[in-house]
């Protein structure tokens, strides 16, 4: 099997046919995700969870039922309210998908070949473009000439502003004990971290990690406007916010990028603190260029990316949401100095021991 | 000698406080008026919620309720009396039976009429079964309101039970149309005790699952504790009651204080809650204390069911002797009475319906006064109004 | 347990993951959803449930009684009187009512009861049937043939709890 590696080595394909191949596998995989996180998480976990079975009829046990909604929305009037801003208000949804395309790039699935864009500074780059998904809920809380919208938007865009600043700062911790801003390279140095010395397997980052891991999660809790922090979109208050004027196909668009986007972060968090693709499985362990990674690696990411999610909608079911001034005070007073002690302790800790 | 100015200067000097003017004119932010309604799933139903917002912060808000009228207390002057109680059943549609019970004591009251104890008995526990349906529900909407979805479907899960057994005994799940004057209209079918014991005990379990889901919860708290204070004396002037009134810490409860005849709350131990706070949290752990009272007044209730009619002596073609009465309950949401006034005819001449939502709901105005956005929903939902209760 | 911040939340979730281990648990063990899947399985309703009104039309005299305390005056009831031969030979001839017409409009019926319970020849019973519905609203104006084939849906009255005076009512044999 270490043939696949060289094989892969081997073939050197034009600059634009990998491009096309990554952008299709991209391509397919972003509705993928958002499907199997909407069937199985939104749908049957969440039923579950309420003592339902859920859909039930569309397809085996229900697990068409998305693919019918679908042809629902797609069936549906595209209505544009009196007043709009036409085109900004059209535009809205479609960057708001594309900054969880550009987002889904940088995650590594396996060994080298196995990402679509090795990026030198990986995790800043999906920090980065992850944050462009703003501009889009602001686009689309203006245009829609809606006050409901327009205080959803505003409220979107104080809220994952405010959410960077812990998310990137949780990152920081994992950057340090890695050494790098590579996700491939974070991977790797999880392959090697023993925590306890030469005992025991190598370990993932969250077993030293933990509060960063919180505090991670709860950062990428807000920036999904999952509950409990779901202000922007909150039901009960302001109706669904700034998606409360799109129809049919937008609001497909809107919801795919919604679930697309949980699935990337759950890989992302799956990467910097549960070890991405790696799992120190024997025979294989110190064998990172093993061809075997090739097909494991999806696997496990895949698996690590589904207890993740199950942990976000399992949360997202459970809590009520918090006021949009105690959203604020949690991030600034909790979230980043939480972050900043645990980055100097981890930085004392890594000079001390290394 | 007034100052002789050159004409340009004083133009200019116009000119310029003119400019100031309107600069000043720009700067002033006028607000925002949010219609929250008519159509809102924070108003179930149709009440409409005018907030004048300065960013997030509410500066005034104002009720407007009306939206679904029906009238029935014109409409209840052309039908007769036990056509009455089918249409007060759709006033509170949740806790319905809760309903007809002070008007059917008010008409008792005129015609000088006593149900038999098994049929008082009989009322009083169904009264209490329909407080229980409904508070079930208010504690797992209230997680709606909060954005906690789960909540509102083990409420309707728990609820089921209570209705399952109202449906039981009265065949209607919502608008039982149960209580007559002089009794019931029908007897309990067999086995039913025994089965709503088991239904009190699923209630028992879901006070305890709510608590720990919402009330126990940290989010839960931060956002109810210290929103939306209604302090005693603000409470009784708006005419406020029910639980509303003893979360604000008045130590008041109609079935206590003056229970009307006909309902045996006399013969039961039980205790009233209170909450010295009067802030949404009171509110909300006042109504879920409340639903374990009435889960062991129940129970008490119904060990003790005495054998015997369950119709006084009633003419066939029921006719109230001129007078007027007045009759007053503690129905869910709060005190609910009903003004009588006959001429001796087969009809009320009036009905007046004192409902408890429409005081409760009055109250807003002057507790959501520079609150945020959601917590005008959160003092809403913890008010608890049912629209129908509302706008009659 | 002593208190700690953040015992709330994790509670809650515990509450919302016991739920679904409850739910996903199978049936013999005490679990499943609280839910019943309706077109497949149906809850059984209780006796006494007020689903739709049948009617005997041979005990209906077209008095008239629940026309007039229905509370939406939602039944129509149109009849006339004849001679009926006499009973003996050489009596007089007796006068008889009879039904024409007998119909409930659904649309407009609030399942109040009242006219079951006014009717003092027992002609109206209640069936917890409740598929009825259709998909233009004038067919939910039922007729006396289909008011007449809702009687073979009516239970018999249960008994009633210990302690009590009333007399369990029969209900007319059954075509």
């Amino acid at each position: 099997m270490s043939t696949v590696a060289t094989l892969l080595g081997e073939l050197t394909p034009a600059y634009w046919q990998s491009t096309l191949v990554r952008v299709l596998i991209i391509g397919i995989l972003v509705p993928t995700g958002a499907l199997i996180l909407a069937i199985v998480f939104l749908f049957k976990v969440m039923a579950w969870m309420q003592s339902r079975l859920g859909p039930y009829e569309a397809g085996p046990k229900g697990l068409l039922q998305l693919v019918a909604e679908v042809g629902k929305w797609l069936q549906k009037e595209d209505l544009i309210p009196q007043g709009a801003d036409k085109i900004v208000f059209k535009a809205a949804p479609f960057i708001i998908l594309a900054s969880t395309f550009v987002l889904y790039a940088a995650i590594p699935a396996g060994p080298d070949p196995a990402i679509a864009a090795n990026v030198p500074t990986g995790i800043y780059f999906i920090l980065a473009v992850s944050s462009v998904s703003v501009i889009g809920v602001l686009m689309a809380g203006w245009a829609s000439s809606n006050k409901y919208a327009l205080i959803g938007g505003i409220r979107a865009a104080g809220q994952l502003i405010a959410y960077e600043l812990p998310m990137v700062l949780a990152a920081v911790g994992v950057v340090v004990l890695a050494g790098s801003l590579n996700l491939q390279d974070i991977v790797h140095a999880q392959a090697g971290f023993f925590a306890f010395g030469d005992w025991g397997p190598a370990l993932p980052f969250i077993v030293v990690q933990l509060p960063l891991f919180i505090v991670f999660m709860s950062a990428v809790q807000a920036e999904l406007t999952q509950a409990p922090f779901d202000m922007p979109i909150a039901e009960s208050e302001i109706v669904s916010g700034y998606q409360v004027e799109y129809s049919g196909f937008r609001f497909l668009v809107f919801f795919l990028a919604e679930f697309a986007t949980a699935f990337g972060f759950a890989a992302i968090v799956s990467t910097l603190f549960l070890g991405g693709w790696y799992l120190p499985i024997p025979g294989l362990a110190d064998d990172l260029q093993s061809g075997w990674w090739y097909l494991l690696g999806p696997i496990i990411l895949f698996t690590k990316v589904m207890i993740v999610s199950f942990i976000i909608f399992w949360v997202r079911f459970t809590y009520p949401r918090f006021r949009e001034d105690q959203l604020q005070k949690l991030a600034w007073k909790w979230l980043i100095p939480i972050s900043l002690v645990w980055i100097t302790v981890t930085s004392v800790a890594v000079v001390v021991w290394q | 000698m007034t100052a002789i100015v050159p004409d340009s200067q004083q133009r200019a000097y116009v000119a310029a406080k003119a400019a100031d003017a309107r600069v000043n004119l720009e700067f002033e932010s006028e607000g925002m008026t949010l219609n929250i309604g008519p159509q809102h799933p924070a108003t179930h139903g149709t009440l409409r919620i005018v907030a004048k917002l300065d960013g997030e912060q509410v500066t005034s808000c104002e009720p407007v309720p009306g939206y679904m009228h029906r009238g029935y207390e014109k409409l209840s002057e052309v039908r007769t009396y036990p056509q009455v109680t089918t249409l007060v059943n759709r006033l509170d549609w949740v806790g319905s039976f809760a309903n007809e019970v002070p008007f059917i004591l008010a008409a008792e009251k005129l015609m000088d009429v006593e149900a038999p104890p098994r049929a008082q008995h009989i009322r009083t526990i169904l009264f209490e079964m329909s407080r229980l349906a409904n508070i079930v529900l208010f504690l797992g909407d209230l997680g709606a309101q909060m954005g906690g979805v789960t909540a509102v479907f083990y409420g309707f899960r728990d609820r089921e039970f209570v209705l399952n057994q109202i449906e039981a005994v009265t065949g209607g799940r919502f608008h039982p149309n149960f209580d007559r004057i002089g009794g019931l209209k029908d007897d309990l079918p067999k086995g039913w005790i025994a089965e709503t014991k088991v239904a009190m005990k699923k209630v028992a379990d879901f006070c305890d699952e709510i608590e720990d889901l919402l009330i126990a919860n940290e989010i839960f708290q931060l956002r109810s504790r210290g929103v939306g204070v209604i302090p005693a004396d603000i409470g009784l002037s708006y005419g406020l009651s029910g639980a509303n009134l003893r979360a604000s810490g008045v130590d008041w409860d109609t079935r206590r204080d003056n229970c009307a005849p006909g309902l045996v709350y006399d013969k039961v131990d039980w205790k009233v809650i209170t909450h010295p706070d009067g802030d949404c949290f009171a509110r909300c752990w006042v109504r879920l204390q409340e639903v374990r009272e009435s889960v062991r007044i129940c129970e008490q209730l119904l060990d003790t069911v005495p054998a015997g009619p369950i119709m006084a002596k009633v003419p066939r073609i029921i006719k109230v002797p001129e007078g007027e009465s007045y009759v007053e309950t503690e129905n869910p949401l709060g005190v609910m009475g009903y003004y009588v006034v006959s001429k001796g005819d087969l009809n009320p001449f009036r009905l007046k319906i004192r409902t408890p939502s429409f005081n409760n709901i009055s109250v807003v105005p002057w507790v959501a006064r520079g609150v945020y956005v959601p917590d005008v929903i959160t003092i809403l939902a913890s008010l608890y109004f049912i629209l129908g209760d509302i706008d009659k | 347990m002593a208190d700690f911040p953040g015992k709330g939340l994790i509670k809650g979730l515990g509450v919302t993951f016991g739920e679904m281990v409850k739910t996903l648990k199978p049936d013999s063990m005490g679990g499943g959803p609280v839910t019943v899947q309706y077109p497949h399985e149906k809850e059984e309703p209780v006796t006494r449930a007020r689903g739709v009104i049948a009617l005997h039309e041979e005990n209906c005299t077209a008095c008239m009684l629940c026309a007039r305390e229905c509370p939406d005056w939602c039944i129509y009831i149109e009849g006339h009187k004849y001679l009926a031969p006499p009973r003996r030979e050489g009596g007089k001839p007796r006068q008889k009512n009879a039904l024409d017409r007998f119909s409930i409009d659904y649309s407009l019926c609030m399942f109040c009861g009242i006219c079951v319970e006014v009717c003092p020849f027992d002609a109206l019973f209640w069936s917890p049937e409740f598929e009825f519905s259709e998909v233009k609203i004038a067919d939910l104006l039922h007729d006396k043939t289909r008011l007449g084939e809702w009687m073979e849906t009516v239970p018999d009255f249960e008994p009633y709890e210990a302690g009590s005076e009333a007399k369990v009512k029969k209900v007319p044999p059954r075509p």
